[in-house]
């Protein structure tokens, strides 16, 4: 367990050899929120958050349950707009352009963010047709080599390449899970977002996506929610803290916030005190 | 910041055609749904329409369309004794199928095992919900009219025929609302050492009664409606007979009905529509206490 | 440790055992209700074999079983080749009459397509509007109407045919294209039954599409769908067995239909083509021959035993493949 590391350190971070060049990498803002605020109805579950989130870089949000992180995260991709009681004020930055302005149309934003939900929900159809259905959809014809590249870039081809006619649905969790990331990233978005995309799965299964994410982060931008501050830690480069209310409490390198958190309420839940 | 326009982010995103797609899907499926609900505004304003010639042409008052019996004259012909064997017919087959059905719901709900005889018990309920309602009449044709038992055709011999309808969807409806009274009030009970019995009686029966009401109301509706299964027990039109009892002879507001719709004369034709103006406004009675003893119970949950 | 067991636990005597006797006594009576639906589905199977047995052979069944314990000889009327491919329907010909159900079972057909022609898109259609596009307020309004289609006695949709459906669009129609039609024809039939199996279609299908998990479409919105795209390629794909189930049932239904042919359809077995003309379903000769004081033993009374027999086991069928579609789309999200 991460308690039982030496003296300062709260949890380690030790990095990779490419997180260090990553890290090396100046900060290029791609989305950002400013003064954001979501509601349910009457409750606010957003809480006046500004936040700038860099490039080709990987920035866990973490926080207790109910602080709002998962809506934040289907904020950036107006999943939100599903939910026909909440309401959004303020901004949601994509490449200078807010995407609540009048003019912007969510299917398109959907198309440039992509999406992994906690649950794997791979369609009751083929494995071929999952990876195919993101660009069948955009209207582009997809190829033998998309499908392959999907795959590979999901770290799933070599399991899975001598059987893409067989369903979705008889491959184990891991497996569905990193079929949606091949889903995901098919269409070739910019970012991709995740939603707790390991907490339905095993431990090994989880690693995998762990390490599949270290790969992603060199195309794609990842914003991905987790409960878990391990893997927060593990893999993140930036890492955002929300609390209950829906309050962005602190942004900052993973390092930091983990090592040296700036405020206290977060090094009280880093070391368990709450949450 | 200055904003730039969408086109600069998402040009190479054409999405004018999809989402015409899309609209123009959602109209017809809005179109496909009003569809059904006009055809039932035409079909009520077509009978009433006719209903109301009946008044205004021939002169037909609505009082003495009630309280007159059948006649073959159509000055004189009125639903009163179709009415009364309509009302004998449902009341006796609701005596015959409630207790039947709650009582059948509640075997297979809360005590059936699971054996090979119960699952042919379930899978052929399901079956008996799918026959239809003309073969139970000529089930009981051959049985209770021409076979072994010669009972006539009598009133009682309907009731059995609609009771044969109504009773699977009577026990249907009865093992989803028992169903839906959860565990926990169960094991309660149980853990104050109540037995099966004594929980049911005293705790999931009046939890699920308001269900069972409003799944027996509709299924009395239903045999309200019916016309085929009387027709084949030998239901006739209503003629100046009213019937007073179980084993007076069989007539019914549908066949009656039916028979008017049948005869050549136009006023025949407007008596039936006032016949199913007034087959409606108890359907309509029904379903509205249906729904009030639902809403109230609804309430009651929340 | 004390080895004796406890009465009161064990329920030897006393409160507790009348209380259980009381629970099994009860379980018994209960079990009696729910072999009343066994009784009848065998008095369905005996009445309709029997008496049916009787159309084609000189006895009911329990006769012929007699003669044939007895060395006796059975003689058989009518043959099956007679009844399922004879020449033409009309048992009660003096001197010619015909045993073919061929005419009968295509008055069935005739008006089971048609109306399917009707309810499987209209009811398909809705259920996707209801389960993905329509807002909780249309739906409050549009889910009660749906359910008062259903309501409606089939006399009334009889009664609806003749007095609107043929004067005021079939035979417009009809004088468009020069043709003839009676008051009696296979369209009116066939929309009257159409609409009344509309919300049989619509209300099974949708609560199969409620049943496909929000988690799927989310999927297929996060990468950029429309609503149309989610419609049909993901609700109504994943959603298949159940949606087939409601078009089984429909089709069910609208075989065992009976007031609304018997009125719309009308009373001349024969094969036509045109929906314009008159022709009988296996339903509407089962009120005619009944009507017609079909006395007993008579060949009439006997033809309805086996005309039901037919419709019975016809209707049998469509209700397992129901049954069985339903298990699949059940187990299917779970």
């Amino acid at each position: 367990m991460a308690t039982q590391e030496p003296d300062d350190k709260l949890i380690s971070t030790e990095v990779s050899a490419d997180e260090t060049v990553r890290n090396e990498r100046p900060d290029e803002t791609v989305l950002a929120a400013k003064d954001l605020d979501v509601y349910y109805g009457e409750d606010r579950a957003i809480d006046d958050v500004s936040i700038e989130i860099p490039e080709n870089k990987v920035t866990a949000l973490i926080g207790p349950s109910g602080c709002g992180k998962s809506t934040f995260l289907r904020c950036i991709n107006r999943m939100n707009d599903q939910i026909d009681v909440c309401r959004v004020d303020g901004d949601v930055v994509f490449k200078g352009k807010n995407v609540y302005d009048g003019d912007v149309d969510p299917v398109a934003l959907r198309r440039k963010i992509g999406m992994v939900f906690q649950k794997p929900n791979p369609f009751p159809k083929s494995i071929r047709e999952n990876v195919t259905y993101g660009l069948e959809v955009q209207g582009k014809p997809a190829t033998e080599g998309d499908v392959e590249r999907a795959l590979r870039g999901a770290a799933l081809y070599e399991e899975v390449h001598d059987k893409l006619d067989t369903s979705g649905l008889d491959l184990s969790g891991g497996q569905q899970q990193r079929l949606c990331i091949a889903r995901a990233i098919a269409p070739d978005p910019e970012v991709i977002l995740m939603d707790e995309p390991t907490s339905a799965l095993d431990p090994v299964a989880a690693s995998k996506i762990e390490d599949l994410i270290d790969t992603l982060v060199e195309e794609y931008t990842v914003i991905i929610v987790t409960h878990n501050m391990q893997q927060a830690a593990r893999i993140s480069d930036k890492t955002a803290v929300f609390l209950t209310g829906g309050e962005l409490v602190e942004f900052d390198d993973t390092a930091t916030i983990f090592e040296n958190p700036a405020d206290s309420r977060v090094e009280d839940y880093i070391t368990g005190k709450f949450g | 910041m200055s904003t730039p326009p969408m086109d600069e982010l998402f040009g190479d995103i054409d999405l004018e055609w999809e989402h015409r797609k899309n609209r123009a899907f959602r109209s017809l499926c809005f179109l496909s749904s009003i569809l059904g609900l006009a055809a039932l505004a035409l079909l009520i304003a077509d009978v009433l329409w006719e209903a109301y010639r009946g008044v205004s042409e021939y002169d037909i008052g609505i009082i003495h369309f009630i309280t007159s019996t059948g006649s073959v004259n159509p000055d004189r012909a009125g639903m009163y004794g179709a009415l009364v064997g309509s009302v004998l017919l449902i009341v006796l087959a609701s005596i015959m199928t409630f207790f039947i059905g709650v009582g059948a719901a509640i075997y297979l709900e809360e005590y059936a095992p699971d054996t090979r005889l119960v699952r042919l018990i379930d899978a052929n309920l399901a079956n008996l919900a799918g026959v239809p309602s003309v073969v139970y009449g000529l089930v009981c044709f051959g049985l209770l009219i021409n076979g072994p038992l010669d009972l006539g055709r009598i009133i009682l011999v309907g009731a059995i025929a609609l009771a044969l309808v109504v009773l699977p969807i009577i026990i249907v409806s009865a093992m989803e609302a028992l169903r839906a009274v959860p565990d926990s009030v169960r094991n309660g009970s149980y853990a104050i050492g109540a037995t099966r019995w004594q929980t049911i009686r005293r705790v999931v029966l009046p939890a699920a009664m308001p269900g069972i009401m409003t799944g027996t109301i509709l299924a009395i509706a239903n045999a309200w409606g019916q016309t085929a299964p009387l027709l084949m027990v030998g239901a006739i039109a209503s003629a100046r007979h009213v019937p007073t009892g179980p084993f007076d002879d069989i007539t019914a507001l549908t066949v009656t009905i039916f028979d008017w719709a049948f005869r050549f004369q136009d006023q025949f034709h407007v008596l039936a529509a006032m016949g199913i103006v007034g087959l409606l406004v108890v359907l309509l009675g029904m379903n509205m206490v249906a729904i009030y003893i639902r809403s109230r119970y609804e309430k009651e949950l929340s | 440790m004390s080895t004796d067991t406890d009465p009161e636990i064990t329920s030897a005597d006393g409160r507790v055992a009348a209380d259980q006797r009381r629970d099994r006594l009860v379980q018994g009576g209960l079990f009696l209700c729910i072999s009343f639906t066994l009784l009848t589905t065998l008095a369905i199977f005996w009445v309709l074999f029997n008496e049916a047995t009787h159309f084609f052979f000189d006895g009911r069944f329990s006769d012929v079983v007699v003669s044939l314990l007895t060395g006796e000889s059975v003689s058989q009327r009518i043959t099956f080749v007679e009844f399922f491919a004879g020449e033409r329907w009309d048992v009660t010909h003096s001197i010619n009459p015909g045993y073919w159900v061929g005419p009968l079972v295509w008055g069935t057909f005739l008006i089971t397509v048609g109306a399917a022609f009707v309810s499987i898109p209209i009811g398909t259609l809705t259920a996707l509007y209801l389960s993905e596009y329509a807002s909780q307020d249309v739906r409050k309004y549009l889910k009660p109407g749906l359910e008062i289609l259903a309501g409606i006695p089939t006399i009334v949709y009889g009664f609806f045919a003749i007095s609107f459906i043929t004067p005021w669009l079939i035979r417009p129609a009809a004088e468009l294209l020069g043709v003839q039609t009676r008051s009696a024809n296979v369209a009116a039939g066939a929309i009257v039954v159409g609409i009344m199996t509309i919300p049989i279609v619509a209300s099974i299908s949708e609560d199969a599409m409620s049943s496909v998990p929000d988690d799927l479409r989310n999927g297929a919105y996060a990468l950029g769908a429309t609503k149309f795209d989610v419609s049909l390629g993901v609700v109504l794909p994943a959603s298949v067995s159940g949606v087939f189930a409601a078009y089984i049932l429909a089709i069910s239904r609208a075989i065992g239909e009976t007031m609304a042919v018997t009125i719309a359809a009308g009373f001349t077995p024969q094969i036509a083509f045109s929906p314009f003309v008159e022709i009988q379903t296996m339903t509407a000769y089962m009120v005619d021959a009944v009507r017609g004081e079909a006395v007993v033993g008579s060949i009439r009374y006997q033809s309805l035993f086996a005309v039901g027999l037919l419709l019975f086991i016809i209707t049998l069928v469509m209700n397992l493949l129901n049954n069985k579609l339903k298990e699949r789309y059940r187990e299917e999200y779970r």
